[in-house]
């Protein structure tokens, strides 16, 4: 078995013979990935299943579709991003060639989070390929089942000496970020992210980090509860609530509480029948671990639970519960929830609501639910989060367009699409001058005088200028 | 409570009260700047001639004229750059709102070098000031001078609260660096750049990098010698070395070393003339400490020009050193002062090779004739930038990224990207509680039906621009078919033909030999050869 620098040295001998540079061979690795995905999808899907008991319908949809949808992104456009990006001038650089150039980082390292085990280590994956790096994939030994199909699906599909599955837990880990890098992806929490960024810091390496946070949704002025309850449950209850984007708290006025609160029920049988725990489409908690912190809240909480509350400890369930009357000091405040309960949170006017969420760490998400444009208008001037989604939960962040990423403690950097091409590329700067007009030049060679000054001010205009 | 806490958390309240967020209000600063800057020429000047000995042109072209070309640029552009940025939509998408919103960050923490006090403190602030945040000014305690202008006069002309300039040595510092900010902005050495980032882990704070590192530039044998020992000479001096993208040391090839010295050699005579120590515009080394690393990097060389110093004055003169390899001292460090190494190399392969060795610098030059040289030079290097027969000037360009790669730094600025630097890009999706009928497909009860409707339409992406693109194309080539068409009629009724029969639409028989009948969609025409315009029988 190899060891980590002997996986490293391999990968960084791989890249300084820099055969992942030409876009051929980029191509051909992210068609060989559309390969991986598509030849095995039921095999992934049974994986997740496994880890964490997800519905079919959520696996393809948010694990392979998604994955295959960035494929075809960069598939598409990986030549329009390879190309050099040429740039407006100044007089005297006018007749000079000035662009900006995308080149590959060498040797990048992207760590998994267990809760969609697959997206998030596949999307950045592509972007790091596309952008022509070596990459390190260390998948999250969490999700047990996926970490070993990766394992081995990655080394059959993909070239053995660029890409590299790096496995284990916290001690591996942390052995691993020992190695330099030249950018470390890493998704997931806050307290692992300062460990990644310290080590990090020491051979300056640059770092993207997709943490998570509360995210708020307000619902306030006026709206169709229906609609709004169905979007809240589908995107709150999605993967058993373990999502990063998951709504994570509600803040609304007592009438609206009254009035979502049977539209939630309603919805969640509609969607899971009578008996929740029964249903194929509901998912379970990843391990004993955090079904165990999930039910310490629920049992701290001085809320009411109005919907739900069953639970499982053997089958890792915990049914989709809706708890009312929380304070803002409640347990359920405490920390990113990351589960299937929904804490609502009774606040009279909408600017109490935007001066409570002014309180807290900025999210992922931030949400609002309303028919009012000037309700989503406000929500959106006075908050800040990493993206923000009014009218429904999720769903922005499968837009490739959209950079997707956090902001203070949700993280730094972004990706999906052309953004991950970016964070995985050094902007290079590119300035090839002439040999002519060298009589120009003599304007900036001493000894100075007030004349060449203002000569040179001219010349290099402010348009575009500034000269050092 | 400390003097640091203290400004960050003033910086902190004011930024929360929302004033920097109207574009006016940052335009209003930006023009004080401006103001500060062209008014404060001389008190600027004579602070920068204290820390540096820079003459006051030298400041004026080194250091004011970039901070000004970069705060007009951002009045123009601010409302731009500011703007949401709309983005490709999605099938399901389409009637939504999907734009990217750039956001302030907060409270940046500016911290300053020495060698362009003015210049490498002020162009990060312009984008930190255009992007709406408050920024805390930390001036290198080195340019003493300089950092007590900026403490002194900077507050008169920016809102105190919002910007407040705090100055001191490594302890205050350390506590700076120990408050919470939302983005850190450095330039200076790695050394120093590995504990800002360390500090900032400790608050998930990202952060720009502007560092350092050994700028090579390597001379084709094959290309204008007297031209590119001209441009090296003036970028290798300037500020007496002590630029961070001044080229650090130059490789060629042994035949052509002797004419580089030479040339070099002329040119340092006729920019600082035979005696640069009483030159007006040639500079010193910034102190003492400085001056001596600076004496002992000349170690095991051979000096082939210049070498004499004056400790008292930190005077070092224009040098060049010959006998350098990569083991020499010289080679251990950037250099940062007034000493030009020359190693020699067979060529560009070995070049290339050498280069490769080592860190990534912030900028590779390469002066060479030869366009297939200096793409190889490109294609096979990595550095911040490339600048390819110049030094230096890649920095006066503000729609080109000015930064580093590797442990020349991570980031960049300058322009446009000063702003997004210092801005947070958030994603923006409104939707309507309408269209709910649509949704369904993707909410359990989960089916096989729906999987596949939901796998086709809820992530296909459309290119809304080659579907408008596509439509005129349509458009244009039905024009395009009507009016050859039309132009087909008209010349037909010009030529004699004759048919035996035709085909009849809606009941009208015509019965004529020497006509041509057409037929377009349901009309049918018919043509009489005695040039009778055509006649529509049925429509």
């Amino acid at each position: 078995m190899e060891s980590q620098s002997q996986v490293l040295e391999r990968l960084r001998t791989a890249f300084e013979s820099r055969v992942t540079i030409p876009e051929k061979f980029r191509r051909t690795q992210l068609t060989n990935l559309m390969s991986m995905i598509k030849d095995n999808e039921e095999q992934i899907v049974n994986a997740l299943h496994k880890d964490l008991t997800k519905p079919k319908f959520e696996a393809i949809l948010s694990e392979v579709e998604i994955v295959m949808n960035e494929l075809h992104c960069a598939l598409s456009n990986l030549t329009s991003w390879m190309q050099p990006e040429y740039v407006s001038k100044n007089l005297a650089t006018k007749l000079d060639e000035c662009f900006v150039r995308r080149e590959p980082l060498g040797v990048v390292l992207i760590i998994g989070p267990w809760n969609y085990p697959m997206q998030l280590l596949i999307v950045p994956l592509i972007g790091a390929i596309a952008a022509g790096n070596c990459v390190v994939i260390k998948p999250s030994e969490v999700s047990a089942a996926t970490d070993n199909l990766i394992t081995e699906l990655i080394p059959k599909y993909l070239s053995k000496d660029c890409y590299a599955v790096v496995r284990g837990g916290a001690k591996e880990t942390q052995a691993l970020l020992k190695n330099r890098f030249d950018h470390i992806f890493y998704t997931g929490s806050q307290a692992v992210a300062r460990v990644v960024l310290q080590a990090a810091a020491v051979h300056l390496t640059p770092v993207t980090l997709e943490l998570g946070g509360k995210c708020p949704c307000l619902i306030y002025g006026r709206v169709n509860a229906t609609a709004a309850a169905h979007r809240l449950v589908w995107s709150k209850f999605f993967n058993a609530g373990q999502s990063c984007v998951a709504p994570d708290y509600v803040l609304c006025s007592k009438a609206t509480c009254d009035a979502l609160v049977p539209a939630l029920r309603q919805v969640l049988e509609d969607f899971y029948g009578s008996d929740i725990q029964k249903s194929p489409d509901m998912s379970r908690i990843v391990t004993p671990k955090h079904w165990t912190r999930l039910m310490g809240l629920l049992n701290r909480t001085k809320g009411k639970v109005v919907v739900g509350g069953e639970h499982d400890e053997k089958d890792r369930y915990i049914a989709p519960t809706v708890v009312v009357d929380v304070a803002e000091d409640d347990a359920l405040m405490e920390e990113e929830i990351f589960g299937p309960i929904l804490p609502i949170l009774t606040i009279e006017s909408l600017e109490e609501s935007i001066k409570l969420t002014k309180t807290k760490e900025k999210p992922l998400a931030f949400y609002v639910f309303s028919d009012e444009s000037s309700v989503v208008k406000k929500v959106l001037e006075n908050s800040s989060s990493g993206g923000f989604c009014s009218n429904d939960g999720i769903v922005h962040m499968a837009l490739p367009g959209l950079p997707f990423g956090g902001v203070g403690n949700s993280g730094f950097g972004h990706y999906h699409g052309h953004w991950g091409f970016e964070a995985f590329s050094h902007q290079r700067a590119v300035m090839l001058r002439g040999w002519a007009l060298e009589k120009l030049n003599a304007l900036r060679y001493p000894p100075y005088s007030d004349e060449k000054l203002s000569w040179l001010r001219w010349t290099t205009s402010p348009k575009s200028c500034s000269i050092m | 409570m400390s003097r640091q806490q203290l400004a960050v958390q003033r910086a902190r309240k004011s930024f929360q009260t929302g004033k920097t967020k109207p574009l006016e209000s940052r335009i209003h600063q930006l023009r004080n700047l401006l103001r500060f800057v062209t008014e404060r020429r001389k008190d600027i000047a004579e602070a920068v001639k204290k820390d540096l000995s820079k003459s006051e042109h030298g400041t004026e072209l080194f250091e004011t004229l970039g901070v000004e070309g970069e705060i007009k640029l951002a009045i123009e552009k601010l409302a731009e750059w500011a703007a949401p940025r709309p983005v490709e939509k999605s099938l399901l998408t389409v009637s939504d709102e999907v734009f990217v919103h750039p956001e302030p960050l907060g409270v940046v923490l500016i911290i300053g070098a020495w060698n362009y006090p003015w210049a490498v403190t002020l162009q990060p602030l312009v984008g930190a000031i255009a992007a709406g945040n408050a920024a805390v000014i930390k001036p290198s305690e080195v340019c003493c001078h300089s950092a007590k202008v900026m403490e002194e006069l900077l507050p008169r002309y920016l809102d105190k609260d919002l910007y407040p300039v705090v100055t001191g040595g490594v302890p205050e510092t350390q506590e700076l660096l120990r408050q919470r900010f939302d983005h850190i902005f450095y330039t200076g050495s790695s050394t120093v750049g590995k504990l800002v980032m360390e500090a900032a882990a400790r608050n998930l704070t990202p952060v720009t990098l502007e560092l350092g590192g050994k700028s090579p530039c390597y001379i084709d044998k094959n290309c204008d010698i007297t031209v590119a020992c001209r441009r090296i000479t003036w970028g290798k001096f300037v500020n007496c070395g002590q630029t961070c993208i001044a080229p650090d040391y130059v490789l060629c090839e042994p035949s052509i070393q002797s004419r580089v010295q030479e040339e070099i050699k002329n040119c340092i005579k006729e920019f600082y003339t035979d005696d640069p120590k009483t030159f007006e515009d040639y500079g010193r080394i910034i102190n003492k400490r400085h001056f001596k690393r600076i004496m002992a990097l000349m170690e095991g060389s051979t000096v082939v020009v210049g070498g004499d110093s004056d400790e008292s004055q930190c005077y070092i003169a224009p040098t060049v050193l010959k006998n350098v390899t990569g083991e020499s001292k010289v080679m251990k460090e950037e250099i940062f002062g007034p000493l030009l190494p020359i190693i020699t190399v067979s060529g560009v392969d070995e070049a290339i090779q050498f280069i490769n060795e080592r860190e990534k610098p912030l900028v590779i030059y390469v002066f060479s004739n030869e366009n297939k040289l200096i793409k190889r030079v490109i294609a096979e290097t990595s550095s911040g930038a490339l600048l390819a027969n110049d030094c230096l000037v890649h920095f006066t360009v503000s729609s080109l990224p000015f930064g580093g790669v590797g442990h020349s730094g991570m980031g960049c600025y300058h322009g446009r990207y000063g702003f997004d630097q210092l801005s947070h890009m958030r994603s923006c999706l409104i939707k309507q509680l309408k269209m709910e009928g649509v949704n369904s497909m993707r909410y359990p009860p989960h089916t096989a039906k729906k999987l596949g409707w939901a796998r086709f339409f809820l992530l296909k992406q459309i290119n809304l621009g080659r579907l408008r693109r596509m439509m005129l194309l349509a458009m244009f080539v039905g024009v395009a078919s009507f009016v050859v068409q039309s132009l087909y009629l008209i010349v037909l009724s010009h030529v004699p033909a004759t048919y035996e029969s035709f085909k009849c639409i809606k009941g009208t028989e015509v019965k004529e030999s020497n006509s041509i009948v057409y037929q377009r969609w349901d009309q049918v025409i018919v043509l009489q050869v005695s040039k009778v315009p055509a006649m529509k029988l049925s429509g």
